[in-house]
């Protein structure tokens, strides 16, 4: 046959819940019970008023560059559920908060971090979770690192996810990734949270593919696109896939389509590039929303739950902000002390000196006394 | 005790860490079943693995990004990148992810990792097989960076990289890895990193130089007078380095000749420069010179003897700064 098709795909869809908050009974069996959706929205209700009262932080001067979570949260609760607390590794990009509560990041943390404090990724012993990502797309090499050393060590049921956005799938190093992950065939799971822009720039110009999981099959990965705002789906294409992980079939990809409800960051201003007809649809499709109506539909949940949810959600992410502004000044001299596991003699005098000149250190040579480091 | 080449000392080094803890991997572009383009892994694999000497795809940012993951996991990666010229795109990984998860996440995650990676020029390679970045490295904070010129410090010092629980840049100057054999202990043994090596000791001038240079700086002063007496220190460690032992010496010469094959400025050297102006400046009695590569892009290698800071150079510097 001189002329014939060798390689032939497709990608598949998945939704469980709709718009409308109605539920596909078929698809959903052996998905989540209802104990468990009124605990993922409860989930994503915290993280939406931690949301809030960071956007106002900011706003008022107390807080460095935020990035909302808002609108996205079901892809990370859907999956961080599918996944094993202190068992599986969560490499995060930084808009998958509610993910990382749920795997026992303390909440403050994620402020601490944001408000410009290295302590605020100290995660504690058994937090198995890489630091926020700040750069895009570098982390999940290191997620296919952790999962290698996982297959390597013949670790059991345990797997790696990590989460990044469509504009990353630009980066070379997702394509790194992705070669490593499925040339090694590591237990990783590649969850693309596609909320349509990469700051400023449409998906449509970030790539002429139809569909980010399409990008998967270049490297003969299992791959599915899922309504991201459906923690149904997102649950279910998780547990498949970390199934297939912990069975040694190797990495898959999640495409969630999703959207960013707010701004990129607080320091963006989305109306600059974004058409509000545009958000007001997605406003719609919020997940809250639909996994609300599906609440009420089988009757677990109803109004009074809802406000005593709203209540504990403010009370938590007032906590949340105590803790993290209650938190004692770091030490200047944290900077030099963690560089290495035992600094050089030279570091150990620029932090004892704070100084980088010769004769400040040793002002002996001008005829001086010494003067002591600044007080802190 | 067996007599062994830079590239011999290197091999069996790594045999003999792999054979005594399970947590290292080894990982890198043909260095399994073809045991590496220069030979360094010769064997390993057939000895200890296709798992833990592993041929990796063609992706150096993949390899230093896995390696990164593996590290993180609890395992002591050892990646190879196959020449310094394709460090480039390992860059990233290294210097923005290795060299700094331990200080942001303040000692909770770490990378103890060690990245083999030949050298220099003065072997007739292609274009990018031949440069000396070890300052880019030095420059970035939180990576360890040395190159060890002999068969006895390549193994101490490998062995400390491999022990450190922080990532280190092991460089191996490609053009002495068969050129001078010695003695090198059967039994383990570390070379503290930070530590240079007084090779000869002098009174009038002091040459600080590392890599494959210093070779060529012993070959400038077997050819000075014999009443002209030079000391000779490998610095062997580029980051953390030892100043104490440069400060001693040129405070006793009062000269002082540093001799690399990176470009000139910013080198490795400019930063010694300074600090022996800072340390001994009251001793010193010339300028320091500085006999390096020039700030040229690495010629191909037909000029590249022209380039490197070869013997009648080094002779050069030394003569000229005696005789300021």
């Amino acid at each position: 046959m001189p002329h014939h098709t060798v390689f032939e795909a497709k990608i598949e869809h998945l939704q469980i819940l709709d718009e409308t908050g109605k539920l596909d009974k078929k698809l959903a069996k052996d998905t989540l019970n209802n104990d468990q959706v009124v605990y993922l929205y409860e989930q994503m209700r915290i993280c939406r008023a931690l949301d809030d009262i960071a956007f106002k932080l900011q706003r008022s001067g107390r807080m460095g560059t935020y990035p909302q979570n808002k609108g996205q949260e079901a892809n990370a609760v859907g999956s961080a559920l599918a996944m094993v607390k202190g068992n599986d590794w969560i490499v995060p990009s930084y808009r998958e908060n509610a993910a990382l509560f749920m795997h026992g990041m303390p909440m403050h943390m994620v402020i601490q971090y944001w408000m410009g404090d290295e302590r605020g990724s100290q995660f504690p012993d058994g937090v198995n979770i890489t630091p926020l990502s700040v750069p895009i797309g570098t982390h999940m090499l290191h997620a296919t690192g952790i999962a290698w050393a996982m297959k390597q060590r013949k670790v059991k049921d345990a797997a790696v996810i990590t989460y990044f956005g469509d504009g990353a799938t630009s980066e070379g190093d997702f394509h790194n990734a992705m070669n490593f992950a499925s040339v090694m065939q590591v237990p990783t799971i590649f969850y693309c949270q596609n909320n349509s822009w990469a700051i400023s720039l449409p998906r449509e110009q970030q790539m002429n593919s139809a569909t980010v999981a399409q990008k998967a099959i270049a490297y003969d990965m299992p791959t599915i696109r899922v309504d991201g705002n459906d923690i149904f789906a997102v649950y279910k294409a998780t547990c498949d896939a970390r199934k297939r992980a912990i069975e040694g079939g190797g990495p898959s990809f999640i495409e969630g389509v999703t959207y960013r409800l707010a701004d990129h960051t607080t320091a963006d201003d989305a109306s600059r590039y974004r058409d509000p007809k545009e958000v007001e649809a997605w406003v719609e499709r919020d997940p809250l929303i639909r996994t609300r109506m599906y609440m009420e539909s089988v009757g677990v949940w109803d109004d009074k739950k809802q406000e005593e949810l709203d209540t504990r959600a403010e009370t938590i992410v007032k906590e949340v902000i105590n803790a993290a502004i209650s938190v004692p000044e770091p030490d200047k001299a944290d900077f030099f002390n963690y560089m290495f596991k035992e600094i050089p003699e030279d570091l150990k005098i620029q932090r004892d000196t704070m100084r980088t000149t010769s004769i400040g250190r040793n002002p002996s040579q001008i005829g001086l006394k010494a003067q002591p480091a600044e007080a802190h | 005790m067996a007599i062994q080449t830079l590239v011999g000392a290197i091999t069996s080094t790594l045999d003999q860490a792999l054979a005594a803890d399970k947590d290292i991997i080894m990982l890198g572009e043909d260095i399994g079943l073809n045991g590496g383009v220069f030979r360094a892994t010769d064997g390993l694999q057939a000895k200890h693995g296709k798992d833990r000497v592993v041929d990796t795809p063609l992706d150096e940012s993949g390899i230093m990004g896995t390696a990164i993951g593996l590290a993180i996991a609890g395992m002591k990666s050892i990646p190879e990148i196959q020449f310094e010229g394709f460090l480039g795109p390992a860059y990233d990984q290294l210097v923005n992810h290795a060299a700094r998860m331990r200080t942001r996440t303040r000692g909770a995650v770490t990378v103890p990792m060690t990245v083999r990676v030949p050298v220099g020029g003065g072997i007739h390679a292609p274009e990018l097989h031949s440069d000396s970045p070890e300052s880019i490295y030095a420059h970035s904070p939180g990576v360890k960076v040395l190159m060890p010129c002999t068969p006895y410090d390549a193994k101490g010092l490998l062995n400390s990289a491999i022990k450190d629980p922080d990532p280190v840049i092991f460089f191996e100057p490609k053009r002495v890895y068969r050129t001078f054999k010695e003695e090198v202990p059967d039994e383990y043994y570390e070379i503290p990193i930070g530590k240079a090596k007084v090779v000869s000791e002098g009174e009038d001038l002091t040459v600080v130089t590392w890599g494959a240079t210093m070779f060529q700086a012993l070959e400038a002063i077997d050819s000075l007078p014999e009443d002209v007496s030079v000391e000779l220190i490998d610095l062997r460690s580029i980051y953390p380095f030892d100043m104490d032992t440069i400060a001693e010496s040129v405070s006793k010469t009062g000269r002082c000749v540093i001799a690399h094959e990176a470009p000139l400025t910013c080198g490795m050297g400019a930063e010694i420069a300074a600090r022996v102006m800072e340390e001994c400046f009251l001793n010193l009695e010339a300028p320091v010179q500085r006999v390096a590569g020039f700030d040229t892009i690495m010629p191909y290698y037909k000029l590249e003897h022209e380039y490197l800071p070869e013997a009648p150079r080094i002779l050069q510097g030394i003569t000229e700064c005696l005789a300021y």
